[in-house]
């Protein structure tokens, strides 16, 4: 035994364990987090718990189970003065009627265990006050009250989906057709005050800018009457009368119900397509209740629309400084230091370049654009406000090392041979840069744009003091000139997590959410550093085979 | 070659058309070189911006204040009279000075000229008494000849006629024009103070050894928009000598009384039926003679003005046996005059004095700056005060002439040793290092010690590198040494993969799941610190006891994967004896014992979830660096090794780690660097507490973190976001040396055995 520590066996056994270790934390992370965001679309059964009170009074609970967690209680009959009870978080919903819908029951209230199935109960998910647990008890149409209860999930299937279709009919003239026509009207004041501060404001341009807004003023007329129309339509798509837990009754407009389903009586098929339909919803929906329902679809065209402006921005200024240090400028100690600055940016701090964003983009490149071009909009700032352009900047110069550092391994594994045959074949200079080096420099320009992607798209420190909000009125992409609104605030995906996960009021209820968030973010970041990294493998494998 | 071909060549590659060609594309060439070399130095300069402009951003910090004569005239009103009180609106054009025969006059302050004139209804009787009753209410009291107090405030309206600012200094009487009887005999030394609801007068009446005490409700009046007083509680106090000064403090609990020669009684009238001596003591070294005397900003702090030409500092501290006493905090030098008037600034913590040699100083008292200094005349200078900015002062001097001077002085409130040293604050009982940047009262004392925020951010950055540094250098040293080439190609890429795992998510797990987690297993993390290496040791004694066949299946190289299912169960097991742990030494509950038994305090987010939440951030950094420092040590030295017959740790400790040491130093240093500057994990899950403890159960607030939390609430150019600007120019500089530091390391190592 003494040998055997005296040969460092202990040491090999310990570095081996921190290896394992390493990558147990990596996959069991990865997979804590898969499984917890996963687990958000499954559909979740419902259970039937009746609990008896210390005080007698017996009471029944209808929700889903969504933690278990062991209580130390005081007992002095136990050998420490305690002992250990589970106790089960359930999810109990129809917040309207209780206030809260999580609630914690302990096991030693519970008579009959945990695990009784509600049969046929119905869960619908709704646009204002979370769930409802309960059993449909009749559906009323135009007056008609069907109280079959086959009948009357057919009846309610049906009217459910006219009314999401109505919804969305809403939502789309709201949002898209309104919201256009507010932003030429909100156009139209700012060119009026432009007018009057140039002093240009004469009787022609104001009967212009009146017949405009007539016009626009007619179109926003009639599409409200027809949002009044559908409205109303929403309003008669009928009422479902629910039986919940408690002997009670609640009655839930149809267009207030964005789905509903039973989980106890689905199929598995129909759990997996259930299980898609919500990833679906996931992507694509709107965020409701202050983020912590619906889904993360601006979050998701604020992350990508920022980051492809960024690309525009990283990837001339990164292959063109990236070509003058290693094509151009000449060798010596100032390229040598300034080569190392640069690697040594990767590692300032994102909040220094968070600071610099605000401080130098914002405040002062902002200011001063408004002050020269929007002068007449102030004080309320155009470009003096965080917003989607500084955002993208402040990335650029975040991630700039990424691409310069990439673009010059590439530039510097070009076979000198390849030049200096261009060159002896009379090329310029520049003629063999453009047509032969940058050509076979273009899959590394590729890793370094994809990593730096990668990279912007999962920090945070530094948006949060540029233009991420928690909650953008209007997305920073949309179907009115210029289409890509660079002064415009917008959502984030890493700043979502951040906000839901702590800013927000219902922290368990938004918890599945701020879990499901995170699987799509690393999904997308592994995504991007795995392509980066296949790519750049090739890469390797193209210029072995140049050397020989 | 054929002719045809040669006769063809030849004319391609002469004449105009071919030179034309040739010129074409030397000039594109040139163009793009220029465009190219434009491009690339811009963007290096851009990259260089970074760090200048957060200079540029910090160094007003530092610039001393500017003053400047702006125009001088002879005292407006009676020269014969004394001033009492000047008084400037907050643009700079108009002032307005009190005598002591009652007279109000309002001036230009561009010439002196006067512009309104008023007098106070002092009904006959002379004023014998002055005191400011709050200076940032604009507040004044005249104790008269008759027993009375006479309640005055000044102000300014401001008319636009044909479109011009005009601005008239004006008198009000909150209280009425009546003057409020307090005694019947002449009063010589007044001090009223006031709140929301009551109003404190101390005064001292001509001949009496004794000062009475009395408060009065505010209460609104029903006919006019003054307030009426109703007279509450009264007492009285016995001087012990002469009272020179008469100060009652802002909160209206404590009351001084100074005489010239220093000795001051310290009165507690937080009962004000009965007042209570607190401390008699000498505020002055021996020889030294009071000259002025007055609060500061806040009503708090005395300053006290010496004939040697000190000013001092003093304000009630509670001692350890929770009692106050007036406390030393630190003085001003001065010059070698008698200082002969104090001014203070209306929003900061900033004074003024003139002195008998004719100087006008600016100072700041909590970051103990000098901030300027100035000869107003040859004369004294008698009296001075600022605008309500600060940014400008009116000095009179003994011959009748009135200064006025503009002041550049943004940032007086900011000094090296307010940022890194201990700083004595107003109502703290001992010099402490304290962040605490803003606050809802006006008259508050922004507290910018970097020093917590340094503290905080070194301790993350330790903590997490006590758990990254063992776990990612050994993981290293495995991989490059001993794994097999087929393992280490998944293992070097899915560790290295938590460099990609954004932060926010890490912090998040950590702050939301590990805190609460390991809050309820405490011992359990405990445990795993043993257990997990017990374990391990014990697992290779018994492999090595295991016949020889069992033991080939598995070579060296693929331990690691023989160890997964061995560290999972061995950290379950670690896990699974919290509770055990915590029944039989902790009394069933670490957390509380921790509290109560040990002493320690607790905090859900502290800086073990830090350690291990952001030592798991920083593994991939050093592990691929070190990593590929093991990697490239020259295999002869390896062979060498092993051929006189080390084993393959020996030759590990001996051969490889002594070269590669270059290379894993760097790695640490850049981890440390990663650290440092490391975000959202701290912001998720340290609490942001600017603590100074090293305790591990306690949260912290680091310099990046601060950044995220404070810098959208800064206001543009305040003294606060240019601190905040100074942490993350400290942030860079520090990040950036470490980073230098390694890649030299790192450059030189691979020149050394590139060669070999």
């Amino acid at each position: 035994m003494k040998e055997w520590f005296k040969k460092g066996e202990h040491w090999i056994w310990f570095s081996a364990s921190t290896v394992s270790i390493s990558v147990v934390l990596v996959f069991g992370l990865l997979g804590m987090i898969a499984w917890k965001g996963l687990i958000h679309f499954w559909p979740h059964a419902v259970y039937h718990i009746e609990v008896q009170h210390q005080s007698g009074q017996q009471e029944v609970i209808v929700g889903e189970l969504h933690d278990t967690k062991m209580k130390q209680v005081e007992d002095n009959t136990a050998p420490h003065g305690s002992r250990e009870v589970p106790q089960y978080l359930f999810k109990i919903g129809n917040r309207d009627v209780y206030g809260i819908d999580f609630r914690w029951v302990s096991s030693e209230d519970m008579v009959g265990g945990v695990e009784r199935l509600e049969k046929d109960v119905v869960v619908i998910e709704r646009y204002e006050y979370g769930n409802v647990y309960g059993h449909i008890e009749s559906v009323k149409l135009n007056g008609q009250v069907e109280y079959n209860p086959h009948k009357a999930l057919e009846m309610l299937a049906e009217q459910v989906e006219k009314g999401s279709a109505l919804h969305s009919e809403i939502h789309h003239l709201e949002k898209i057709e309104i919201g256009a026509i507010n932003y030429k009207i909100e156009g139209l004041r700012l060119e009026e005050k432009r007018l009057r501060a140039n002093n240009d404001f004469d009787a022609k341009a104001e009967a212009r800018l009146a017949a405009e807004r007539a016009e626009l003023q007619k179109e926003f007329d009639t599409l409200h009457q027809a949002v009044q129309v559908l409205y109303q339509q929403a309003e008669s798509t009928g009422e479902v009368t629910l039986r919940i837990a408690g002997e009670r009754t609640l009655n839930v407009p149809v267009n207030k119900i964005v789905s509903f389903w039973q989980p106890n009586n689905m199929t598995t098929a129909e759990s997996i397509g259930f299980f898609f339909s919500n990833i679906g919803k996931f992507m694509w929906d709107e965020p409701r209740e202050a983020n912590t329902e619906g889904g993360v679809f601006p979050a998701i065209i604020g992350t990508v629309t920022m980051v492809m402006l960024m690309a525009i921005f990283v990837t001339p200024m990164g292959v063109i400084a990236a070509i003058y240090m290693s094509e151009y400028a000449k060798e010596g100690v100032l390229l040598r230091m300034v080569r190392i600055s640069i690697n040594n940016l990767a590692g300032v701090p994102s909040i220094v370049f968070g600071i610099f964003g605000l401080g130098f983009f914002v405040y002062i490149l902002g200011s001063s654009i408004d002050e020269l071009f929007y002068s007449y909009a102030l004080p309320s700032p155009t470009f003096g406000t965080p917003g989607l352009l500084w955002a993208s900047l402040t990335m650029a110069l975040l991630t700039l090392p990424v691409v310069i550092v990439s673009t010059q391994e590439g530039l510097s594994r070009v076979p000198r041979a390849l030049r200096e045959g261009g060159l002896a074949l009379g090329a310029t200079k520049s003629e063999t840069i453009m047509r032969i080096v940058l050509p076979m420099t273009m899959p590394a320009i590729m890793t370094g744009l994809i990593l730096a992607i990668a990279r912007a798209a999962g920090e945070v420190a530094p948006l949060m003091l540029v233009g991420v909000v928690k909650l953008a009125p209007e997305l920073p992409l949309d179907m009115v000139a210029p289409f890509v609104h660079l002064d415009r605030k917008f959502m984030h995906l890493g700043f979502h997590i951040y906000d839901v996960g702590f800013q927000s009021p219902n922290v368990e209820a938004s918890q599945p959410l701020v879990y499901a968030t995170s699987l799509l973010l690393v999904l997308i970041i592994l995504g991007l550093n795995l392509g980066a990294i296949t790519i750049r493998n090739r890469l390797r494998e193209k210029y072995k085979s140049l050397d020989h | 070659m054929n002719s045809q071909t040669q006769q063809a060549l030849e004319q391609a590659l002469k004449g105009p058309e071919f030179e034309r060609r040739v010129k074409r594309r030397n000039l594109k060439d040139s163009a793009s070189a220029f465009g190219i070399s434009i491009g690339g130095v811009g963007v290096i300069m851009a990259v260089l911006l970074i760090m200048f402009f957060l200079l540029y951003v910090v160094l007003p910090l530092f610039v001393p204040a500017s003053v400047d004569k702006k125009s001088e005239f002879i005292v407006p009103g009676s020269k014969a009279q004394h001033t009492l009180y000047y008084g400037m609106d907050e643009y700079q054009e108009t002032a307005l000075r009190f005598t002591e025969s009652g007279e109000m006059v309002g001036f230009k302050v561009a010439d002196g000229q006067q512009i309104s004139a008023e007098r106070l209804p002092l009904n006959g009787e002379s004023i014998t008494a002055f005191t400011v009753v709050s200076e940032a209410d604009n507040l004044l009291a005249f104790g008269l000849s008759g027993g009375g107090v006479l309640l005055a405030k000044y102000g300014y309206s401001v008319s636009y006629p044909n479109d011009v600012r005009t601005i008239t200094p004006k008198v009000e009487f909150p209280f009425g024009e009546d003057i409020i009887a307090l005694a019947n005999s002449k009063i010589v030394k007044l001090a009223v103070k006031q709140n929301e609801s009551d109003i404190v007068f101390v005064y001292q009446q001509a001949g009496s050894s004794q000062l009475q005490v009395k408060q009065f409700g505010k209460i609104e009046s029903m006919l006019s928009d003054n307030l009426i007083l109703e007279e509450g509680y009264a007492s009285s106090v016995n001087a012990n000598g002469n009272v020179d000064w008469l100060l009652l403090d802002g909160s209206m609990r404590n009351l001084y009384l100074i005489g010239k020669s220093g000795v001051a009684d310290y009165f507690d009238l937080s009962d004000l039926e009965n007042p209570r001596l607190v401390q008699h003591l000498n505020l002055l070294p021996a020889g030294e003679q009071l000259t002025v005397a007055r609060f500061l900003l806040g009503d708090y702090s005395l300053m006290l003005g010496s004939d040697k030409g000190v000013v001092y500092q003093w304000f009630p501290v509670r001692n350890q046996h929770n009692e106050f006493a007036l406390q030393s905090i630190r003085s001003f030098k001065v010059g070698e005059s008698p200082i002969s008037a104090i001014a203070i600034e209306k929003g900061r913590k900033g004074f003024a004095t003139t002195d008998d040699a004719g100087a006008f100083n600016l100072f700041h008292s909590t970051a103990e700056r000098h901030l300027n200094e100035s000869q107003v005349s040859q004369q004294p200078a008698v009296f001075v005060t600022l605008a309500s900015r600060g940014d400008g002062a009116l000095v009179e001097t003994a011959d009748g002439e009135l200064v006025h001077y503009q002041i550049e002085n943004h940032h007086p409130d900011v000094s090296v040793s307010s940022l890194w040293g201990k700083v004595w604050y107003e109502g703290y009982s001992e010099p402490d290092y304290v962040w605490q940047s803003s606050s809802a009262s006006s008259d508050f004392e922004p507290k910018f010690s970097m020093t917590p925020l340094t503290f905080g951010t070194l301790k993350a950055a330790l903590y997490s590198m006590l758990f990254a540094v063992p776990i990612a250098v050994l993981a290293a040293i495995f991989t490059a040494f001993f794994m097999d080439k087929k393992t280490r190609q998944w293992v070097k890429p899915s560790v290295e993969l938590i460099e990609a795992l954004p932060t926010v998510i890490l912090g998040f797990l950590a702050g939301l799941w590990l805190a609460p987690y390991m809050e309820a297993h405490l011992p359990g993390f405990f445990s795993l610190l043993i257990v997990v290496p017990l374990g391990i040791v014990a697992f290779g004694l018994m492999w090595a006891h295991l016949p020889e066949k069992i033991r080939l299946l598995v070579p060296v190289g693929k331990r690691a994967i023989l160890m997964i299912p061995v560290v999972i169960i061995l950290g379950w097991l670690a896990l699974q004896m919290s509770d055990p742990l915590e029944n039989t030494f902790f009394d069933g509950d670490m957390r509380h014992w921790l509290t109560y038994s040990a002493g320690i305090d607790f905090d859900q987010r502290n800086a073990m979830v830090i350690g291990f939440a952001m030592g798991f951030a920083l593994i991939p950094t050093i592990f691929s660096v070190t990593e590929d420092a093991i990697y490239n040590v020259p295999s002869y030295l390896i062979n060498g090794s092993l051929a006189l017959g080390a084993s393959g740790w020996q030759t590990l400790v001996g051969v490889v780690l002594p070269t590669a040491s270059p290379g894993i130093f760097s790695a640490i240093m850049l981890g440390f660097g990663r650290g440092v500057g490391e975000t959202m994990i701290v912001l998720m899950a340290s609490g942001n507490t600017p603590l100074m403890e090293a305790n591990l159960f306690e949260g912290m607030r680091t310099l990046a973190a601060n950044l995220a939390v404070e810098m959208p609430e800064a206001a543009v150019d305040s003294s606060h976001y240019r601190v905040l600007f100074l942490s993350g120019l400290v942030l860079f500089i520090f990040t950036f040396v470490f980073n230098t530091l390694a890649e030299v390391v790192r450059q030189r190592m691979r020149r050394k055995y590139g060669s070999l």
